[in-house]
Order: C-alpha cells, then sequence, then structure tokens
C-alpha cells in the first residue's frame, strides 16, 4: 500500500488550494451560503472544465483524466477546508460512480460528458428514511408501465437536489434495485429543498407520484449502491480531513498570537495539549483516509473495510476537532462573524451523513466476525 | 554469511529462513534463564550476520543500509525474540556509541555487545529527575586522571543483569543546570555500585534503584564532551523513540483487539452493543494507528525524517491502550476480577495493571503532547523559570539542589 502522495498529486493539491484561496474565500462562502440557490455554480462550472475536478474518476472516452481515487481525494480536501459550497459530492462522487458501475456505455455516453464538464449537474436519491445506504428497503418503488417505468415514494437527503438538472433515484423493482434516470421537469415529481444543519451544503428531498423515469443499466442495482456508499464515505472523508486541517491551523495560529495573562495562550499546558491532541488525531485521520483512497483505486477486496475504518475514525474526530477549534478560540469562536461556526456544523453534519458511524461501525463488526448486531 | 551485492529481496529471504530455522518455538519467556538464553540467542544473531545490520562493519557490525534493518524488523515481528536484556545496549547505549564514542570506546564495547556478551543499562532518571531529566543531581568531581561518582538513579530496567551502563552525571554546578552534565560509561560490576529491585504496580521488577558511592570513573569514561552530557543525552533520547516505534508488537497481548474478540466469543459477551461498539472502535484505532506508523515509514524512506511525530506514535500508543482497559473490562467483566487458578486470568490482570506504564515511561503523555505542541505546531514555550540560573540555586524535585 501507498500511504504518501506523489509529486503530480502534490502539484493538484496546491492548484486546487490556490484557485480556492482565490476565487472562494471565506466572504464568497458566506455570500453563497445565504444564497436562494446556495450552491457556487460559475466556480463548479470552471472547476471543472479549467481543472477537471468532476471527471478524475472518469476514463477518457466519457470526457475524464482517469486519474483515480487518490486524485479525487486530494480535490475533496481542498473543498472540504474551504467549505466551498459547490455540487461536487452529487456531480463528482455520487453521480459519477452511479454512472459509472452501471455497465450501460449508453447512459455513460450520454451523461457523463456534461457532467464532467460541469454544464450539468447531478443528484442521486440513494438513502433511506434513517439516512443510511444499508440494507432497509428503499422508499422509493418503481413500477413498469409497458413502455416504459414510473416511481412512487419519497426520497430524503439528497445532496444538491434543487439544483441538479440530472436526477438520478436507486429505486426497488420487481427484481432488485434499479437506478432511473427523471427529467427535472417530469410531472409527478416535487422537490422540497430541506432546511440543513450544515449552511454549506444544500440538500432536497424528492416526492414522487407516478414520475414517469427511464431505468439505466440492466440487473440488480443493490451491490453497486452500497460501493457507490463505500467510495463517497472516503470521498466524504477526504472533505473532512481538509477540514480537521483548517480547524487545527486556525487554532495554533490564534493561539500564537492571543494574549492573556500577558502570555499568548498557547503557552498554556491546557491550551497546548489539546492542540496537540488534535494534530494526534489529524496525522492518524490522513492515514486513514491514504489507506482508503489507496484501496478504491487498487485494492477493491480490501475497500469495505478500508471506507468503513475512515467512516468510523475520520467522523467523530472532525467533530472534536472542530468542536476544539470553538472552545479554543473562546468568545469570539461562538460568533457569528467567526467561521469557526461553519467547519463545526459541517463536522457534525458529515460525521452523521451517509449512515455515520453507526453503519460503519455495524460494518466493520461484520467484518470482524463479530456475533449478534442487527 | 551477509553475501556481497545481495539485493533487498534475498537479504529478506535470508532473515525469514534463518528465523524460522533458529527462532520458531520461542518465547522470550518462561526460560529458566532469560539471561543465558538472550545471550545464546544474540550469538546467534552475530553469527548469522543479523547483529548490528547497520552499524559499522570494522567495529563488528554489518555496514549495511539501515533500511535493511527496517525489513528484519518485519520479518521479525512475527516472533517472540528472546532478546530483551539486550534492547537498550542495541537500541540506545551502542547507537549513541556508534555517533559519538572515540575509537577507543567502539573497539572496546561495540562487538562483544553485538556478540551477546555485556549488558548495558541506561542511568537518567532520579527521583528528582523524571519528566525534567536535566535537573539530575548525581554528581562526578574531578579525581586525579578520572571522576568519582556519587548519587541515586531509578527506574533502572536490566541494570539486575548489565555489564555496563551510560550514566548522566553533574559535573557543573555553577552554570544552568542543562550545561553542566557529562554522560560516561560505568561498569556496573565496580566497588560501590549497589543495585537494588524495584517492584513495579504488577508485583515484577523489570527495574531498580541504582547507587552509587564514590564508584571510580577512569578518564576516558567520558561519552562526547565533558559538560556536554545534554546533547549526548538528546542523541541517546533520539534513538530511544526510533527503538520504541520500531520495535515488534508482542506476539500475545491480551490487550489486543483481536484477542479481546476473541475472549468475547469464548465467554460470550460479543453480543452485548456496547462491548460490539467497544471492539470495534479498538479494532479502528489500533488499524488507524498502524497506518499512522507505516505512512510515518514510508515518508522516512522517501527522505522526510519522523522529526517529532514519533510522540504522536508513543502519544497514540497510550492512548489506545488505555482504551484497551476498558474494552477488556466490558469483555471479561466479573471473570476480570477473580477467576480460578487454572484459568488464564492472569495474563489480563498483569496486563491491566501494566498499562499505566505506557503513558509514564519514555516520556509521560504530559512531555509528548509539550514536545507535538512546541516542536511540530511552533506554540510558546511556558515561561522558563531555570533556564539561565545556575544549578546549585535551584530547587529540584521536592528539594533543594544542594
Amino acid at each position: 500500500m501507498r500511504l504518501i502522495l506523489d509529486d503530480e498529486q502534490q502539484q493538484l493539491s496546491a492548484t486546487v488550494h490556490k484557485v480556492l484561496a482565490d476565487h472562494a474565500p471565506a466572504t464568497r462562502v458566506r455570500e453563497v451560503m445565504t444564497s436562494d440557490v446556495g450552491e457556487d455554480t460559475d466556480l463548479w462550472r470552471r472547476l471543472s472544465s479549467e481543472l477537471g475536478v468532476a471527471g478524475l474518476v472518469v476514463p477518457e472516452r466519457f470526457g475524464g483524466s482517469g486519474a483515480g481515487h487518490v486524485e479525487r481525494c486530494v480535490v475533496a480536501e481542498e473543498l472540504g477546508a474551504a467549505l466551498t459550497p459547490v455540487p461536487f459530492f452529487a456531480s463528482a462522487v455520487l453521480a459519477v460512480d452511479t454512472l459509472l458501475g452501471l455497465g450501460d456505455d449508453e447512459a455513460c455516453a450520454e451523461f457523463l460528458p456534461t457532467v464532467v464538464s460541469g454544464e450539468s449537474v447531478a443528484a442521486v436519491a440513494m438513502a433511506t428514511a434513517d439516512g443510511m445506504w444499508g440494507a432497509k428497503p428503499l422508499p422509493v418503488q418503481a413500477e413498469s408501465t409497458g413502455d416504459g417505468w414510473q416511481l412512487t415514494g419519497t426520497a430524503p437527503y439528497v445532496l444538491s437536489g434543487m439544483l441538479a438538472d440530472v436526477l438520478l433515484v436507486y429505486a426497488r423493482t420487481p427484481d432488485g434495485t434499479g437506478v432511473f434516470a427523471v427529467r427535472p421537469d417530469a410531472s409527478g415529481m416535487t422537490r422540497v429543498a430541506a432546511r440543513t444543519l450544515d449552511p454549506t451544503r444544500r440538500i432536497a428531498r424528492l416526492d414522487f407520484a407516478a414520475a414517469p423515469a427511464r431505468r439505466l443499466g440492466t440487473g440488480d442495482a443493490g451491490e453497486l449502491r452500497r460501493s457507490v456508499g463505500e467510495l463517497a464515505a472516503i470521498a466524504l472523508a477526504a472533505e473532512q480531513v481538509g477540514g480537521m486541517r483548517r480547524v487545527l491551523d486556525m487554532t495554533v495560529d490564534y493561539a500564537k498570537v492571543r494574549v492573556q495573562f500577558g502570555r499568548a495562550i498557547g503557552s498554556y499546558q491546557a491550551v497546548k495539549h489539546t492542540c496537540a491532541d488534535m494534530y494526534s488525531d489529524t496525522e492518524q485521520a490522513i492515514s486513514a483516509l491514504r489507506y482508503a483512497a489507496w484501496a478504491a483505486d487498487h485494492d477493491r477486496d480490501a475497500l469495505p473495510g478500508a471506507a468503513a475504518l475512515a467512516q468510523l475514525y475520520i467522523g467523530p474526530s472532525y467533530f472534536r476537532a472542530a468542536a476544539n477549534a470553538v472552545q479554543l478560540h473562546g468568545g469570539i469562536g461562538y460568533t457569528w462573524e467567526h467561521d469557526a461556526h461553519l467547519y463545526y456544523k459541517r463536522a457534525k453534519s458529515s460525521e452523521l451523513l451517509f449512515g455515520g458511524a453507526r453503519q460503519a461501525r455495524e460494518r466493520l463488526a461484520g467484518l470482524l466476525d463479530l456475533p449478534g448486531g442487527s | 554469511m551477509a553475501a556481497a551485492g545481495e539485493s533487498a529481496e534475498q537479504f529478506r529471504a535470508r532473515v525469514r529462513a534463518w528465523l524460522a530455522a533458529q527462532a520458531t518455538g520461542l518465547t522470550g519467556s518462561g526460560s529458566d534463564d532469560v539471561v543465558e538464553q538472550a545471550k545464546r540467542f544474540q550469538a546467534a544473531l552475530y553469527d548469522a550476520g543479523f547483529a548490528g545490520i547497520s552499524w559499522p562493519a570494522e567495529y563488528g557490525g554489518q555496514g549495511k543500509d539501515a533500511t535493511l534493518q527496517q525489513v528484519f524488523n518485519e520479518e521479525a515481528s512475527g516472533y517472540e525474540l528472546p532478546t530483551s536484556p539486550f534492547m537498550i545496549g542495541m537500541g540506545m547505549c551502542g547507537p549513541t556509541l556508534v555517533d559519538l564514542g572515540t575509537p577507543e570506546q567502539k573497539t572496546r564495547h561495540l562487538r562483544p555487545l553485538l556478540r551477546g556478551e555485556e549488558i548495558w543499562c541506561q542511568l537518567f532518571s532520579e527521583p528528582g529527575a523524571g519528566s525534567d531529566v536535566a535537573s539530575l543531581q548525581t554528581k562526578a568531581v574531578a579525581d586525579g586522571d578520572g571522576w568519582l561518582l556519587n548519587g541515586q538513579k531509578v527506574w533502572t530496567s536490566n541494570a539486575q543483569w548489565a555489564d555496563f551502563g551510560a550514566v548522566l552525571a553533574r559535573t557543573n554546578t555553577d552554570v544552568p543546570k542543562h550545561k553542566g552534565i557529562t554522560m560516561f560509561i560505568v561498569d556496573m560490576r565496580a566497588p560501590g555500585v549497589e543495585v537494588r529491585p524495584l517492584r513495579d504496580m504488577t508485583g515484577k521488577s523489570p527495574f531498580n534503584e541504582v547507587y552509587f558511592d564514590d564508584v571510580r570513573l577512569p578518564g576516558n569514561a567520558v561519552i562526547g564532551a565533558v559538560d556536554a552530557g545534554w546533547q549526548a543525552a538528546v542523541t541517546m533520547l533520539g534513538h530511544e523513540r526510533v527503538s520504541i516505534g520500531s520495535s515488534a508488537r508482542r506476539r500475545y497481548d491480551p490487550l489486543a483487539s483481536q484477542n479481546l474478540v476473541e475472549l468475547a466469543a469464548e465467554l460470550d459477551t460479543g453480543t452485548e452493543p456496547d462491548v460490539r461498539a467497544g471492539l470495534v472502535d479498538l479494532y479502528a484505532a489500533e488499524r488507524v494507528l498502524s497506518l499512522f506508523n507505516t505512512r510515518l515509514q514510508q515518508e522516512a524512506d522517501a527522505g522526510k525524517a519522523p522529526g517529532a511525530r514519533g510522540s504522536v506514535s508513543k502519544l497514540a500508543g497510550a492512548l489506545l491502550l488505555w482504551r484497551a482497559v476498558e474494552v477488556a473490562g466490558s469483555v471479561a467483566g466479573p471473570r476480570a476480577i477473580a477467576w480460578d487458578p487454572e484459568d488464564e486470568g492472569d495474563q489480563l490482570a498483569v496486563a491491566i495493571n501494566g498499562t499505566p506504564a505506557s503513558s509514564i515511561a519514555g516520556g509521560t503523555n504530559q512531555i509528548q503532547r509539550g514536545i507535538i505542541g512546541e516542536r511540530i505546531l511552533g506554540l510558546p514555550k511556558e515561561p522558563q523559570v531555570d533556564r539561565d540560573v545556575p544549578f546549585r540555586e535551584l530547587r529540584v524535585g521536592t528539594q533543594t539542589s544542594g
């Protein structure tokens, strides 16, 4: 296994970092997060068309660069560090992985080039009502109408579901799980913007009442849904690691300049030791992330365990770091003006996304052959 | 025998074959004579060309690349080698002599150490000098062409077997504490050296108190330079961190998650939700720390030195053990309180009772957090009231420095 980045990967990281620093500073993030759309569509088109961030795992014949998951994670780290409100997760992770996994070249050729270029945004409905992608029955039922399909039910927790112009829905069919494309203007579909804990990530609910849909691929997509969930957990872990690094840097910088009782607060052990714990957690989180990203590219047998390990370890660690960042900034850290609360909210929200630590723990218990469980 | 121009993979194959033939079935403990077994095994390692793999060939080492030592360690991690009496000599004192010793010292000491003929100990800590080692009070006073050593050391592992020790002593009290220390080689069989075993909280005696009463040191016993002992100590502690970081985990560790999973299956407690969650979280923490150590190694191989990040490994390892103690309790329940004499409860009890050592020995968790905060994150130091004060004016431990 390889747990360190090569020169090109480091270069990619530096490039994305610079673009985000120039075009999506915190002031811009705040402007976008309070807007109606809530996502920076101009920046997303730029990141997609100029840097190719949406096509890193997409083969060249569908418009991507075919780089890999390590590279996609490098980008996710920077987006997570800057809290950039773009539809990366929906389009470049969930939709791309779903389309590539279907084994349906026609669907890939139809959707991927515009998703990769940023001209269209794709969202994926795959969660059950408990927020997981586990074994429980999907909340949307698909019925054949002879020449097509129609969907009925309620799909919760759809990232970028309001913005997307391509909607992919995992639904129950008589022969297992199917993936369906729904037009954004389809009759019988209603989109409801959810209110969210994290103001920098927009989420929608999709209500279907006999909405016309087109089935993509053939056969049962249950396993696909599971592996898309695992890859999503890894990309999420990368975002979380980026956020951890940023809150650690913010906090250490502040502890060096904030003076109380005549000296910098970072000289007090209570503050210094908390920063040391944040660093120790972050360094370990980076290691778990690199392993999971490496497994996604090079060792698919190890992927389920590596993804669950990253999700279980990193989610709670990021929230702990973000909470400590607020704490060590003191009163100023609790204000709306300071950015600490944005990381706090992102960290808690991400910790619970895609099944959270609870589902990851259950997955690992299975891999460890622990008896019991649900 | 060491073959010239051997590749790393050939070396690995040779190590693997040798270990399979020579180390299978060894336990590292339980033998009636730990020292005799260790000496025999170390001599065999030397004869096979696996002792001091990266040490200079002119003093008995193999003169090879340090990565081959790593290869050896990887291959050896599946065995429990009976070399613990030599750990301090091989891991700390020997490498420090390689760095700082005179040609005469290297010639006298390195080969006998590699051949398993002489055991070493390290004499730094004192009752008044724990985390603050530089406040030590053991004194060496110039006496003719040598020195007279007086004082007391504590927590000295292997002193009961040791032939030689590396001792830190104060040689100048008119300068600040870091500037008046010298490191010496002391003959542990010399008149005036007294070793008293010290029981730890598991009831065993792995370490000792050592008393020096007018012990004569020859002039050529100085390691490095007079009054430059702090630099020598930092050199040795650097070797210690590497030594702890790369040392293989014991093959049977009752607090390892895999063994606790087996215990839970045996006791039928693994279906309890809190026990399950505890076991999985412990496994995750263990695995993530091991990935961190692998990443550190890969960075070192790529030319980026681990520096103070070894402290993360040490700190996280200690915190992991404490978590394991908690999980072990939930797995074992009352079986950790009392057990039949023929059962295996002793091992778990010793592991539970031995865990505090992990967050104290080799630098406490508090010291490691200070190192991470100051050397890695660049946070300012605490105001140091003793940094520029002559040692004779300081208070030390619970006493005055006298």
